[in-house]
């Protein structure tokens, strides 16, 4: 398709600015003024909404395909939410209103909101408060991380590593890194949950604390996740809740009452906010008593006359993380959603989200390899190690799914399974959505082994074939006017 | 069922239990011990749809958002044209995930690479990312990234850098070895002599910002010319909107930008979501945090769009990545393609004119006011700092009363300004709205009683 800026024409608009109705034409010193006009595109507001409009066609999404995206939660994003965020009183609520002086008399209902959630998470997770500032599960994690190291610094406590299973998400390791520390990755047992043994090995008062999922990026609850807290706990290290897979134990689990110090939950996976193509997310972070001192300011307070407000005096928070109160229009949506779905309608979420895993499980045991075969959580992880002695690897089933109008299972992540293929349904699917997935998982299958060639150039309806991720780095070519000018 | 977005029916609950061979549901969860069940879950009962939306409603209306806004501070009161927000709310752009595979996910990531052209026009750089969270944390991320293109672990900060940031920039290297100084503002721009005592052969990097958090618009070529005799790099902070006027990151010889593009179409949504971005130059996009879209052919030669570089980032490079972002602010980033598509060429630069008149002409009429003074030893974009004869945040709670937010009262994060405010004039202040407003502020300003409240 053509880039905008392949069709614009010039002297061509789309936007007509509010006219300067003021008795003032101003100007800057030509020293302070950019040489030449900024080259935005020159079209038309038809123009824009056609290419905008055809450009969305070309992606699958949750509204036009199923979507299993393991470890991602990619379930129906219900509209009503997209609604509430719409409401003038909050979309349109400056940030720093309640900064002014008696402010906080000015943004009462938002401030109200972010009380309210803070109280629904306290008692999903078992923990005993929570920050709502982070924007995203990544950014969480480095908020906890954070306050692990002020917690220790508190207490004199000189430690370097910080413990992840080998089955982590990338961003465990990463965050701990960035925030100063060294990481140990433990091995998996034959079950698909962390090995105990070796992390005994490896345990020693050197050790800062450990960060896990729960149930793991493999789908599987660890039966023995209390004992790896204590063991933590006897270093006197903070165990980390990666609250990434959280939907699968709502109302079953809480992760505050089996030992972990701090955790994060995504918003857009539990609490179904809109991915929105790679984001924006949230990703409040909830700790026991034991770290609240060092939670990041603001905090919202309620006073006994029922008045919402900032609270910045916490001399021993970790301070700001974020600018303002986290990305609100996010947890509003949230918010919305937790009241919708109720007790009942949560616990179910997690009900459905497993039971259709395990269906899908059952259904596809007879084609896939299941490294670890046994009950799973919210999503099942398989190998595609059969087909690939055919020839035909987890991208090629990928690609063969794309072809069949569903947005293909995660692959090649965990990094501990080789050809892993990770399905995640999710609560909202259909029977008949899955039926009509296991229907063409059984295809692909039967066509790895009638004609394991035929794979190798699927997609074939898609507006591209398989693009050249060699030649994207080596001719990187990252801006449109960077090339005009060369 | 107990909502309307869990479709299995009990039929289908028996008949799926029948294959996986489970009496109930109950059974699956059998590796959650009974001793590792909630102690609690008293969650309320769940509502309808409507009732939902009643509530939300009525919170909101125990917010003010129907102020004539003055404020900014970095966040600012622009208008957001209709088509962005029809464009943005198409499902198959927000029901999305970050495109994996890139042959059902070319809308997003086209709208990606059209996102990174258009900021490296508007910054006059070579290379954007696809986003960061917000301006706060971009310029944290731009902060790390010197450190590690330089080796070296001193960061200077100019005091027009917007307080914020400074604050969160603090807070994420409290915990590594780095060291940072402050250098304060003179006559609303940045220190020279200050600064060019403190940089050195172990300086990594000056962050500066422009127009500056007081408003005033500044020409850092000189310091980025020093600062690169020394080794050193330059990052600057940037409102997006002002360089539809002014002289650009690009032209000054800055290496890094970052900013806070909520200017750029996004609503104010009580502080996010909004949209970090940074360019740079070319020869540092390998140690560039986030994801980058890059162009290339598929199989048939066609052009097209795909993550690229992924070997910085963590899902690849773990504890070694350049950052450990992940979900960014994909959303934000097309809604802000949208709107500088829309706008275009000739509509950023008579956007960026109509700012300035309109924040001239309100300079103006509070310059007459008694007792008001606005000192302006540098220009001005759409944003001044205002002296008053009183506590300015007195004043601001006063000017609520009578229907506005006045303003940002600058004592909060400047001690000993406490009778500074800035103020900012966006395209949506009419011209009937800025003489009001300055009829009320010379009220408010004169009733001497305000004076001893505080």
């Amino acid at each position: 398709m053509e880039l905008i800026f392949e069709k614009s024409v010039k002297d061509r608009r789309g936007f007509l600015p509010p006219v300067s109705d003021v008795p003032v034409q101003a100007d800057i010193p030509a020293k302070y003024k950019r040489k030449d006009d900024c080259p935005f595109p020159e079209v038309s507001e038809l123009d824009v909404v056609r290419h905008f409009t055809r450009l969305s066609q070309l992606n699958f999404s949750i509204d036009t395909n199923f979507y299993p995206l393991g470890s991602c939660t990619m379930k129906y994003n219900p509209k009503f939410c997209e609604a509430v965020a719409q409401i003038p009183g909050f979309a349109h609520l400056h940030p720093l209103l309640p900064q002014l002086r008696k402010g906080e008399q000015w943004v009462q209902g938002a401030l109200e909101v972010l009380f309210d959630m803070e109280q629904l998470m306290c008692e999903m997770t078992g923990m005993d408060a929570f920050t709502m500032q982070p924007l995203a599960g990544a950014h969480g994690e480095l908020t906890g991380v954070m306050m692990m190291a002020a917690y220790h610094k508190a207490r004199g406590n000189k430690k370097r590593y910080i413990i992840v299973p080998d089955s982590a998400h990338g961003t465990n390791p990463a965050s701990a890194a960035i925030a100063g520390y060294e990481i140990i990755a433990i091995p998996s047992d034959a079950n698909g949950v962390m090995n105990i043994a070796k992390l005994k090995e490896k345990i020693s008062p050197d050790v800062a604390g450990l960060m896990i999922t729960c149930p793991d990026t493999h789908g599987v609850f660890n039966s023995q996740i209390d004992k790896i807290t204590q063991m933590i706990h006897q270093v006197d290290g903070i165990v980390y809740y990666d609250g990434a897979n959280l939907n699968a134990i709502l109302g079953r689990c809480r992760p505050g009452d089996i030992g972990f110090d701090v955790m994060h939950i995504n918003t857009h996976k539990t609490f179904t906010t809109p991915h929105g193509g790679g984001g924006p997310g949230a990703g409040p972070v909830g700790v026991k008593t034991k770290l609240v001192p060092y939670l990041p300011i603001s905090r919202v307070v309620k006073d006994k006359d029922g008045t919402f407000r900032l609270n910045y005096d916490y001399p021993d928070s970790i301070g700001y993380i974020a600018s303002f109160y986290g990305n609100f229009a996010l947890l509003l949506r949230a918010y919305a959603y937790i009241l919708m779905m109720g007790k009942e309608g949560l616990q179910d979420v997690a009900n459905h989200a497993v039971l259709n895993a395990n269906y899908i499980k059952e259904r596809l045991r007879d084609i896939l390899d299941l490294p670890f075969d046994r009950v799973c959580m919210h999503e099942c992880l398989f190998s595609a190690s059969r087909q690939t002695q055919r020839g035909v690897h987890a991208i090629d089933i990928a690609k063969f799914l794309i072809d069949k109008k569903i947005h293909p299972p995660t692959v090649y992540f965990p990094l501990t399974v080789k050809e892993a293929i990770m399905i995640e349904p999710t609560e909202t699917e259909s029977k008949q959505m899955m039926d009509q997935f296991i229907d063409a998982m059984h295809e692909a299958d039967a066509l790895s082994q009638s004609d394991p060639e035929s794979f190798h150039d699927m997609p074939r309806t898609t507006p591209i074939s398989r693009p050249d991720e060699v030649k994207a780095a080596r001719d990187l070519n990252t801006n449109y006017f960077a090339v005009q000018g060369q | 069922m107990t909502t309307p977005y869990i479709a299995n029916t009990p039929q289908e609950v028996k008949d799926m239990l029948n294959v996986i061979g489970a009496k109930s549901i109950d059974d699956l969860f059998v590796d959650i011990q009974p001793h590792q069940r909630p102690k609690s879950f008293a969650l309320p009962a769940g509502k309808s749809e409507f009732d939902v939306i009643e509530h939300i409603k009525k919170l909101a209306s125990k917010n003010s958002s129907e102020l004539v806004s003055f404020l900014g501070g970095g966040y600012y009161d622009h208008y957001v044209p209709a088509a962005v927000t029809a464009l943005i709310s198409r499902g198959e752009f927000y029901t999305a995930y970050t495109p994996y595979q890139p042959e059902c996910a070319q809308g997003t990531l086209q709208a990606l690479y059209e996102f990174q052209s258009l900021m490296c026009a508007l910054t006059g750089m070579e290379v954007a990312n696809a986003s960061l969270y917000d301006g706060g944390t971009a310029l944290y991320e731009a902060a790390m990234m010197a450190i590690r293109l330089t080796n070296r672990k001193k960061i200077i900060m100019d005091g027009g850098v917007s307080p914020i940031y400074r604050k969160i920039v603090k807070t994420y290297t409290s915990n590594l070895d780095f060291e940072f100084a402050e250098t304060p503002v003179v006559h609303g721009q940045s220190d020279r002599g200050q600064i060019n005592k403190l940089l050195d052969n172990k300086t990594a990097a000056i962050i500066l910002q422009n127009p500056n958090f007081f408003g005033a618009i500044d020409d850092h070529s000189d310091i980025v010319a020093k600062a690169h005799s020394l080794g050193i790099l330059v990052i600057e902070s940037v409102y997006p909107l002002s360089l539809g006027m002014l002289k650009t990151p690009g032209e000054m010889g800055v290496d890094i930008v970052t900013g806070e593009g909520q200017s750029l179409g996004l609503s104010l949504n009580f502080g996010g979501p909004y949209l970090g971005f940074m360019t740079t130059r070319n020869k540092f996009i390998r140690k560039m945090p986030g994801r980058i879209v890059g162009q290339t052919v598929d199989k048939e030669g066609r052009r097209c769009f795909v993550n690229t570089l992924q070997a910085r980032e963590q899902h690849i490079r773990r504890e070694k990545a350049t950052s450990n972002i992940c979900t960014n602010v994909s959303l934000c980033a097309l809604q802000s393609a949208i709107y500088m598509t829309l706008i275009g060429k000739q509509g950023l630069k008579e956007l960026a004119q109509v700012n300035l008149n309109k924040a001239e002409f309100c300079r103006q009429l509070l310059e007459k006011i008694d007792g008001v003074q606005v000192k302006r030893s540098s220009p001005t974009f759409n944003e001044f700092t205002v002296q008053l004869p009183m506590d300015a945040s007195v004043v601001v709670e006063a000017m609520i009363d009578k229907g506005f937010a006045a303003g940002f009262p600058l004592g909060r994060y400047y001690p000993g300004m406490e009778n500074y405010m800035i103020v900012a004039v966006t395209e949506k202040r009419t011209k009937d709205e800025i003489t009001h407003y300055a009829q009320c502020l010379a009220q408010v300003v004169n009733k001497k009683e305000l004076a001893h409240s505080s």
